[in-house]
């Protein structure tokens, strides 16, 4: 039994090593300890889908997941879809389809997108529509999203 | 920080886990895919003082066939495992057709079989069918182990017989009988939602197609899934035909005894219930006829 432990884990190729309290939930670690604030956090409880991130090639919520739990884990956040200045397609759908306004939402909706597509690569609107049903998004209606994801296809 | 402070292991075999269970009982919680337990610690409404991490029992992770025909189903494995496993689709129809009701696809990554169970939400679908299938749980302690059928497990409202030193380590599932008809139906809200209501029919005919069994759980209508004796008595060894579903539909809505909340009625589940029932027995008539989905 511990209140604090060190834990190693793999965050968009970099590697990380940190010392943490065993109450600090994935997402914290990831926005405050190791800076990575592109993962957003909204209702902390699981219901909006904000935090998504790939753990270990799968779309999870990082709220309700401890840091340590990460131990030993490989972890891709929002960050780590373009590379340098070149958007990932994904998010050059998003773009084009004016698939966000505030952007509060977005890491959440690509990070779930971008998990969905690797095992879908060819999916149904209605395919698509079940898989962002976990993400909640007050702005834009969902339609721009949808046809980011359509677009974005193969 | 979102969580009050606790102490926190991770055991990686069971014998560890078990003997943490039994030093700390009821003041610890066990973690296992988190999907409910976390939400309610970051909302501080649970504090436990002792966090028992079971993620890393690889022995509680797998889905095995007994000799029999049917699946043992390890407490660990994931909601998303059993969605995508061509076994369970193939050795039981009715609990794959479960899972993508369940939460959404990102909550199924995390949440386990075992984990569903043992929260017990009454308005869940993994009890239910778990009753429906008369399933049976293994539960283990430092001292024993013990098999609880599915019909004594679920007590009450987020509530079952599992004890605070015990571990709830599989869920075994008898051998499905092949030509029996199915179907899980279910009301809510929004996609991924806890149903307002839901149905679990099973049914099989005799040479006459007649009914020979047909059994009907009903969720989200009170503390624990129910089942419908009174239903089920007046289908057996009748044809399941317009007349005989309607009459269904009545018991069903008379005998359920639902409570009010938020996010419906009691006038409103009762009415829900016995159409949701009558819609399950006739998809789970047309597979038993061998027909698919209407």
């Amino acid at each position: 039994m511990s209140t604090h432990r060190t834990i190693a884990v793999i965050v968009n190729g970099h590697t990380y090593e940190r010392p943490v309290e065993v109450r600090r939930t994935l997402a914290d670690f990831l926005r405050d300890d190791l800076g990575l604030t592109g993962t957003h956090l909204g209702c902390e409880h699981g219901v909006c889908g904000a935090c998504t991130i790939l753990l270990d090639g799968e779309a999870v919520r990082s709220c309700l997941m401890l840091a340590v739990q990460a131990d030993g884990a490989t972890l891709m956040t929002v960050e780590g879809l373009a590379q340098g200045d070149q958007l990932h397609p994904l998010q050059q759908a998003f773009q084009a389809q004016h698939a966000l306004q505030c952007g509060f939402c977005t890491p959440g909706f690509l990070m779930t997108a971008y998990a969905f597509l690797k095992e879908t690569p060819a999916p149904t609107e209605a395919q698509v529509r079940d898989a962002i049903s976990g993400n909640i998004c007050r702005c834009t209606g969902y339609l721009p999203i949808i046809q980011a994801i359509l677009k974005d296809r193969g | 920080m979102k969580p009050a402070p606790f102490e926190y292991a991770a055991p990686t075999d069971l014998a560890e886990a078990l003997a943490l269970l039994d030093r700390y009982g009821d003041e610890a919680k066990v973690l296992a895919g988190g999907q409910s337990l976390m939400p309610l610690m970051n909302l501080r409404l649970a504090r436990p003082r002792a966090l028992i991490d079971i993620n890393r029992l690889s022995t509680l992770a797998s889905i095995a066939s007994d000799p029999q025909g049917g699946l043992n189903i390890g407490g660990l494995v994931r909601q998303r495992t059993v969605e995508r496993s061509s076994q369970v689709h193939v050795a039981h129809p009715l609990l794959a057709a479960a899972m993508p009701l369940i939460g959404h696809f990102q909550i199924r990554n995390r949440g386990t079989i075992g984990g569903s169970m043992v929260h017990a939400d009454p308005a869940a679908e993994l009890p239910a069918v778990a009753i429906a299938l008369r399933a049976e749980f293994v539960l283990r302690s430092t001292r024993q182990e013990r098999i609880v059928p599915a019909g004594a497990f679920f007590v009450s409202y987020l509530t079952t017989a599992i004890q605070p030193t015990e571990l709830l380590t599989e869920i075994r599932l008898p051998a499905w009988i092949p030509g029996t008809g199915w179907a899980i139906e279910e009301v809510c809200r929004r996609t991924g939602d806890f149903a307002l209501v839901g149905a679990v029919a099973l049914v099989r005919l005799d040479g006459r197609a007649a009914c020979q069994e047909a059994r009907l759980t009903l969720f989200g209508v009170g503390g624990t899934p129910v089942r419908i004796p009174k239903a089920e008595d007046r289908l057996r060894g009748h044809a399941l035909d317009d007349r005989a579903l309607g009459e269904v539909a009545r018991i069903v809505s008379e005998e359920l005894q639902p409570d009010t909340d938020l996010h419906a009625s009691a006038e409103y589940r009762k009415e829900v219930g016995g159409a949701i029932a009558r819609r399950a027995l006739q998809a789970a008539l047309l597979r038993a006829n061998g027909g698919t989905r209407v």
